[in-house]
């Protein structure tokens, strides 16, 4: 027998099995987009801080092996026994299957009825999200980082890395020990320096009990012995070590609003809607990485446009024409009354099949261009068809020419083209 | 409050005034630790159970989450399916469905047993009398383990094995190697020898061996199909009757590995370490009943010896009899709990009863156990542990007594009857029956369908025929098809699989599936 070893382990890595849960999530991604399509279907738009439940048909995931099937003829011994008797016949539950009959304890009828569920977590979820939208890598990484900092000088600490020493300050914390320290001793060397040389001064025979000699010898030691010890008092201690300190701070903690613009028309279908949702996420995910506190105001519109909360914006529907210069105004009655272009970045995000009425898109050119471009940092619009552009688009082209650095306008049929939109305010907050 | 306590060893004149307790806490640290197992393994001695060095490592709840997925192997190449594992055992675990097991014990030399931080001190004294004492000396003593594992051998191997298997994934990308990995597992209960003793593993020799290996296997795969095309001699196939392989063969990975046409060497050796793996677990799946009963057995009586010995408090003991119930307990059939017999339950109450027929045989027990009644229990417990496995087991030392504690009756399901028959019960007619029908319930080969190759058509389509005998008229489960295409996967030819029964095909099934026509 030998001798037991006892070993700590509890501080090596717990995340053995990251790499095998990586696995399991590659192999089975397909699902796991879809559960995630599902959840932004679900899930406010600003409701993006956590993973999702993910559900997959047991059936799907199964190892198969070779294994008994039912039938045949079989024995199992069971145990608790309580009345039955040799000879006993039982009559077989209807379905046919027995309880705990076989290997099979899974039931064969109840087929793809139980689930395998995990937890993906919140960076899971949103790489399956960008999967879907085809973000860049840079640009990921700029989105699932928490929060970008700000150093700030906050006064001093005894503690530090030897690059942040403050080098005067330190010095001056030894000079005032060596005072401290030394200073009464030193008062007191001068003293009996002075009483030596008055002792010196004067004549030998003043005080027969103490020879001449020996008082000089005192004084002289005590001197020696106070200068020796002033002399151990070191010229910086650790204790005069002053670091500077810094403290995070979140970088720009300003506010701001985002405008969710949506035609609720007839033609707008509910995949409309859901490939704009994911326009609108990437947006508030955007924005959320620079400001502090977000306002999203939600506006639909059909021939006349209304606030709404988000439930109303996405899942209500309408039917009639199109007068897409009724949001807009309304957008600028709220940035007048609400959102002072002084106090808070304003972004919009608008989305549409692009139909709307002929006469009113030069509307919407001049309202855009006159009073709302000035005031936004940036207007995106998606144009959701896979058809030929509408009339709005052609006017939304003069506009960007003249305000090439605040309006971008793409057409999209899939989420994966809605990146582009962002690309440049991505570049610019990037930079 | 002792007199509650059952006190097997209990010499006459102790008494709890010379108690001089290990601890009093119930927190544990890594001093006590050291005591407890030193004063088990004092006691273990006493008992005579020899055991390989322990390793005892320390592991927070995570770490034991990660444990569990790998089956308990402390290294493994990577595949999705032990992630899949992680998922559902650390979901079931925070969601407080499931409590992880307390320890977990892997068969090597030093014999590896991994505590969880969690636990009490009662429970760590318990996990070390039960994994690094029971479990350690099973796993010494058993013939199972000793003829078919290698315990001073496996963890080398099993860094070689996902050394190799990154490799292959470095190569061959991830996919590539995940497709063979999955195929393999299909057939893993089917690629062990259940007879032949495999040669032991070194992952040393296993490096050295691999690039002559790689050549040479190539080499005899190729020599077996260049001998193909001579149809001269005797060209009907019917009349030359001679198969390959001339006797069927068990083990398919095996087959599989030495024989598949078209699979590259770093295919063929994943498969060979697939089929190592199954080989080393193989001992594992064939004794859980005695293994388990061995352990309880021993946390049982070891612990017991502590409290004679005055080193547990009575609230040591309490709290260790609790967990001790807890584990041996056994939900009777119509109970919703019930799913199937508890090994731990069996096991302990096998040996427990050996025990009590050595010591204090009754005339019953001198009827059915002549030889054993009334001689030494260490000895006969240790013969018991070190020469059987479930199945003979079972068949040797279960009791009357144990078949009327558990209530045990057989209950017959034929489906061209419309009833259940209950075919034997715990009394006096039906005990040999009855035990040699729970017996033969832990036989693999009876759990498990006979599967072996039975032809490859050489001369042919290159067609692997692969022939399943049914017991008792039983068919193949659903996943049949399923596996059969990782068989195709790995063969890369047709796969037939054939259910004979008594001469006659009563089930088919091919991959790809026949045209329909």
């Amino acid at each position: 027998m030998g001798m037991t070893h006892i070993v700590d382990r509890r501080l090596n890595g717990k995340n053995k099995s990251a790499v095998n849960r990586e696995r399991f999530l590659r192999r089975y991604r397909h699902h796991i987009k879809k559960a995630v399509s599902d959840a932004v279907h679900r899930r406010s738009i600003t409701d993006i801080e956590r993973g999702e439940s993910i559900s997959i048909p047991s059936r799907d995931i199964d190892e198969p092996v070779f294994h008994h099937g039912q039938g045949g003829h079989r024995e199992m011994v069971h145990p608790g026994n309580q009345e039955f008797v040799t000879g006993d016949r039982l009559p077989k539950p209807e379905g046919g299957e027995g309880q705990g009959q076989g290997q099979g304890q899974a039931s064969p009828d109840g087929e793809g009825m139980d689930e395998f569920a995990f937890q993906i977590t919140q960076e899971e979820f949103l790489n399956f999200l960008f999967d879907d939208l085809e973000l860049p890598n840079l640009v990921r990484k700029k989105l699932k980082d928490t929060e970008a900092f700000n150093y700030v000088r906050s006064g001093f600490s005894t503690q530090g890395v030897p690059a942040k020493l403050d080098v005067v300050r330190s010095l001056r914390g030894a000079h005032a020990r060596r005072l401290g320290l030394g200073g009464a001793r030193k008062k007191k060397i001068r003293e009996l320096e002075a009483q030596l040389a008055e002792l010196k001064s004067a004549t030998a025979d003043l005080d027969a009990a103490f020879s001449h000699k020996d008082q000089v010898q005192a004084l002289e030691d005590e001197i020696a012995r106070l200068k020796a010890n002033v002399k151990r008092i070191p010229f910086i201690d650790d204790i005069d070590l002053r670091y500077r300190q810094h403290l995070k701070q979140p970088k720009p903690a300003t506010s701001a609003v985002m405008f969710c613009l949506m035609d609720v028309s007839g033609s707008m279908t509910q995949m409309h809607k859901d490939t704009a949702k994911r326009f609108f996420i990437l947006l508030y995910l955007f924005l959320k990485k620079n400001h502090k506190k977000i306002d999203v105001v939600f506006i639909r519109h059909h021939t006349s446009a209304k606030e709404v909360d988000e439930e109303e914006f996405f899942y209500s529907r309408e039917t009639g024409g199109t007068i897409v210069s009724s949001a807009l105004k309304l957008m600028h009655k709220i940035i007048e009354s609400r959102y002072s272009p002084a106090e808070w970045n304003i972004y919009a995000a608008q989305a549409s099949d692009g139909d709307n009425w002929n006469d009113d898109s030069p509307v919407c050119g001049k309202l855009l261009t006159d009073s709302i471009l000035p005031l936004v940092q940036y207007y995106a619009y998606v144009e959701i068809t896979p058809q030929d552009h509408q009339m709005l688009w052609y006017e939304y082209e003069r506009v960007q020419e003249q305000f090439p650095g605040s309006f971008a306008q793409q057409q999209i049929a899939e989420p994966s083209e809605i990146y582009p939109v962002f690309r440049r305010l991505f570049e610019r907050k990037a930079a | 409050m002792s007199d509650a306590i059952d006190r097997p060893n209990a010499p006459a004149n102790d008494s709890p005034a010379t108690r001089k307790p290990v601890s009093t806490g119930s927190e544990w640290t890594f001093e006590l630790i050291r005591q407890y197992d030193e004063e088990i393994a004092k006691c273990a001695a006493e008992f005579g159970l020899d055991t390989y060095p322990n390793q005892v490592e320390v592991i927070s709840a995570e770490q034991m989450m990660d444990a569990y997925s790998s089956v308990g192997m402390p290294v493994g190449y990577n595949h999705w399916s032990f992630g899949k594992q992680f998922l559902s055992t650390s979901k079931g675990y925070q969601r407080g469905q499931m409590g992880l097991a307390y320890e977990i014990v892997i068969n090597s030399n030093p014999c590896i047993a991994y505590l969880m931080e969690e636990n009490t001190l009662p429970m760590q004294a318990l996990v070390i009398a039960h994994a690094c004492y029971g479990h350690n000396s099973f796993f010494k003593g058993n013939y199972l383990f000793r003829t078919w594992t290698d315990a001073s051998a496996i963890i080398d191997y099993l860094v070689f094995a996902r050394n190799y298997v990154s490799g292959c994934e470095e190569r061959h990308g991830v996919d590539a190697v995940e497709q063979i990995l999955d195929s393999c597992h299909a057939l893993m209960n089917h690629g062990v020898d259940r007879y032949k003793r495999p040669a032991p593993i070194s992952a040393a020799k296993e490096v050295l061996r691999q690039a002559e290996r790689e050549e040479y296997l190539q080499r005899r795969v190729n020599d077996l199909w260049r001998t193909i095309p001579k149809m001269d001699e005797d060209e009907d196939p019917i009349k030359r009757k001679k198969r390959y392989p001339e006797e069927p063969q068990e083990n398919l990975l095996y087959f599989i590995e030495k024989n598949a046409p078209l699979l590259e060497t770093w295919q063929r050796e994943i498969i060979r370490i697939v089929r190592k793996l199954a080989q080393y677990f193989y001992p594992q799946r064939q004794t859980q009943v005695m293994n388990e009963g061995w352990a309880t057995f021993w946390h049982y009586t070891l612990l017991n010896r502590m409290y004679e010995k005055g080193l547990v408090t009575d609230g040591f003991m309490l709290e260790f009899l609790q967990s001790h119930t807890a584990v041996v307990y056994q939900p009777p059939f119509n109970s919703p709990w019930y799913s199937g017999i508890n090994p731990y339950t069996l096991g302990f109450s096998i040996f427990t009863d050996l025990r009590r027929i050595c010591e204090t045989p009754t005339d019953e027990d001198r009827e059915w156990f002549p030889d054993i009644a009334g001689t030494d229990w260490v000895k006969t417990l240790h013969f018991a542990m070190a020469n059987f496995k479930d199945e003979s087991f079972i068949q040797q030392f279960l009791s009357p007594k144990v078949m009327r504690d558990l209530k045990l009756f057989a209950v017959e399901d034929d489906d061209q009857e419309d009833n259940y028959k209950v075919t034997a019960i715990h009394d006096e007619p039906g005990y040999r029956e009855l035990r040699e029908k729970l017996a033969r319930q832990y036989n693999l080969s009876y759990r498990e369908p006979n599967i072996q190759v039975w032809n490859v058509d050489v001369r042919g389509d290159r067609s692997l025929t692969l022939r399943h005998v049914p017991v008792n008229r039983v068919p193949l489960g659903k996943d049949t098809e399923e596996v059969l295409r990782h068989a195709h996967r790995l063969w890369g030819f047709d796969v037939h699989l054939e259910s004979v029964d008594e001469g006659t095909v009563v089930d088919e099934h091919h991959c790809p599936p026949p045209l329909k026509s």
